[in-house]
């Protein structure tokens, strides 16, 4: 008894969706920056298996395009920056995060349950066919978050900050089978643009501050 | 049902037989799971049965009692192996209707595990030396760490049936037609996390291991020796085996025989070798590549279980209804 196909892509998509919310997680518990960058390309390999996923499931051709520009940015390019950046700012080692792990494994897990509840009248309306991924796009942007809030290093905030563009990107395939074309390249660009923005002012930091901890940057440590 | 009944009579043989199987088989477990170590780490493998002549070795041994020790220290031996024995009774190994099962259902059994584990660390404190305090409070720590992820697994796997009886969950999962369940995917990464820390596997604590400072299970049998430490080390054998048996029943129960005809059930014999066999490998394989974890650790270990598993659970309502 050979199941359906599209029930397979179906269960497919759900599988996706369901790893790309466990990455999530996996950014807020991993340790090394190394091991987050490799987290954010392993995010844009699944974004691209899914959104080519959800293109054969519902023929919009469009959505084959968006995934080869994931792939190209998401996967490729991105990442590659990144791990210059890093080489370039000598940074590695240890991320310093404001709560500890445990504790925000727990937070994240509310913020699931939040974001699913929220998302269920919604998905309710949606006419994709994958609309019960919204409330996993959700809960993956809040988690992305979470992450931007509690860890205190330069590059895990533009880590988190990417990841809650992957995040973005993922709900709006699955809510509306995605932006228009023009928009979705605007984004990617101003992602791009963004985290060349970013390494810049990477450097001016740690120039200023002679390191790239954050808490510098805030008036009331200055004495 | 009759006493009278050949049905009955049956299945009550093949209950009897799936008791005396999985007495049997955790030794050869444990062996296979030795040899897949040694030769992954490039040693002379003792072999499958290793076990069981270290095994025989110490029932020939006579009973030696540390002073001081009441009777709870002889009688914990006892307790520990009668009561996984009975629970090998619950959990279906050939037969998925075993005659007990409707006594127990999943939370029971987390219940009788949990009772084994009281009564090995009251075993290891009746000594009253330093070692067997130790371990038993660190395995009491770890145990009360993995008993919640533990439950979520069970009733994230027990939302297909509706029911936390162990064969009404078999019954639905081998009737449903999805190819995959992504809630049941987490299940299986926490089961995974659960497994390595409820029976004391490497990244929590080293099975090998007589180093003070690291040890749990070995600290909480240090002071037992001759028949009663072959008899504990016997529940280890068969408590990492029921583990790995309700691995299998609940996240690859395929093959397992719906009904007892003579085909299925001998099907069914060869595949749960096979599976026993590939979850031993795979488990030797985890145990080579991971380093011990600090035993403060622990906590995040048991975390990540319960995230997982809880995360399954909100799956299946979001994905799967």
């Amino acid at each position: 008894m050979a199941p359906h196909p599209h029930l397979l892509a179906n269960h497919l998509v759900g599988m996706l969706g369901s790893a790309l919310l466990l990455s999530a997680f996996a950014n807020l518990a991993m340790r090394r920056l190394t091991s987050l960058v490799r987290i954010f390309a392993l995010q844009g390999l699944l974004l691209t298996a899914s959104t080519l996923a959800v293109a054969i499931l519902s023929s919009e051709t469009h959505l084959l395009f968006s995934a080869l520009f994931t792939f190209i940015f998401k996967v490729v390019l991105l990442p590659t920056i990144l791990f210059r950046l890093m080489n370039r700012l000598h940074i590695q080692g240890e991320v310093e995060s404001l709560v500890n792990v445990p504790s925000t494994m727990v937070i994240g897990l509310g913020i699931v349950v939040f974001s699913f509840t929220l998302a269920a009248p919604i998905s309710e309306l949606a006419s994709t066919v994958s609309k019960g991924l919204i409330g996993v796009g959700l809960a993956s942007l809040l988690l992305s978050f979470l992450m931007m809030i509690t860890r205190r290093k330069a590059l895990t905030q533009l880590l988190g900050f990417l990841g809650m563009e992957n995040a973005l990107f993922f709900s709006a395939i699955n809510a509306t089978y995605g932006m228009p074309m023009v928009v979705e390249l605007g984004v990617a660009f101003d992602v791009l643009v963004g985290t060349f923005v970013f390494g810049i002012f990477f450097f001016q930091i740690r120039e200023t501050f002679e390191s790239l901890d954050l808490k510098h940057m805030d008036s009331s440590s200055l004495e | 049902m009759d006493v009278g009944d050949p049905l009955f009579r049956t299945e009550f043989a093949v209950d009897v037989v799936d008791l005396f199987l999985a007495i049997l088989t955790a030794p050869l477990l444990s062996g296979w799971i030795g040899t897949c170590r040694a030769v992954l780490s490039n040693r002379t493998p003792a072999g499958v049965f290793q076990p069981f002549w270290d095994l025989l070795r110490l029932f020939r041994k006579e009973v030696i009692l540390p002073e001081h020790t009441s009777f709870l220290f002889r009688a914990v031996p006892f307790g520990v192996f009668g009561i996984l024995s009975v629970s090998a009774l619950f959990i279906p190994l050939l037969n998925i209707r075993p005659l007990l099962g409707p006594v127990a259902d999943v939370v029971v059994l987390i219940g009788l595990f949990s009772l084994v584990r009281m009564l090995m660390a009251f075993g290891a404190m009746d000594a009253g030396t330093p070692f067997g305090d130790l371990g038993a409070r660190r395995e009491m720590m770890v145990g009360f760490l993995a008993e919640p992820a533990t439950l979520m697994i069970l009733f994230t796997v027990s939302l297909w049936s509706g029911s936390t009886s162990l064969s009404r969950i078999i019954q639905s999962l081998l009737s449903s037609s999805d190819p995959v369940h992504p809630s049941l995917m987490f299940a299986l990464m926490a089961y995974i996390l659960v497994f390595l820390a409820e029976n004391g596997r490497l990244p929590i604590d080293n099975p090998a291991t007589h180093l003070e400072l690291t040890m749990i299970h070995e600290a909480m049998i240090l002071e037992y020796s001759g028949p009663l430490l072959g008899m504990m080390e016997w529940s280890a054998h068969l408590k990492l085996f029921l583990y790995l048996l309700i691995g299998i029943d609940f996240f690859f129960p395929a093959g397992l025989p719906a009904e007892l005809s003579p085909p299925a059930v001998i099907l069914g014999i060869f595949l749960l070798i096979g599976k026993l066999m590939a979850a031993g490998t795979a488990l030797a394989i985890v145990e080579i590549l991971f380093a011990k974890l600090r035993i403060f650790r622990v906590p995040e270990f048991t975390a990540l279980a319960y995230l997982l598993a809880s995360i399954g659970f909100l799956i299946h309502f979001v994905l799967e209804v």
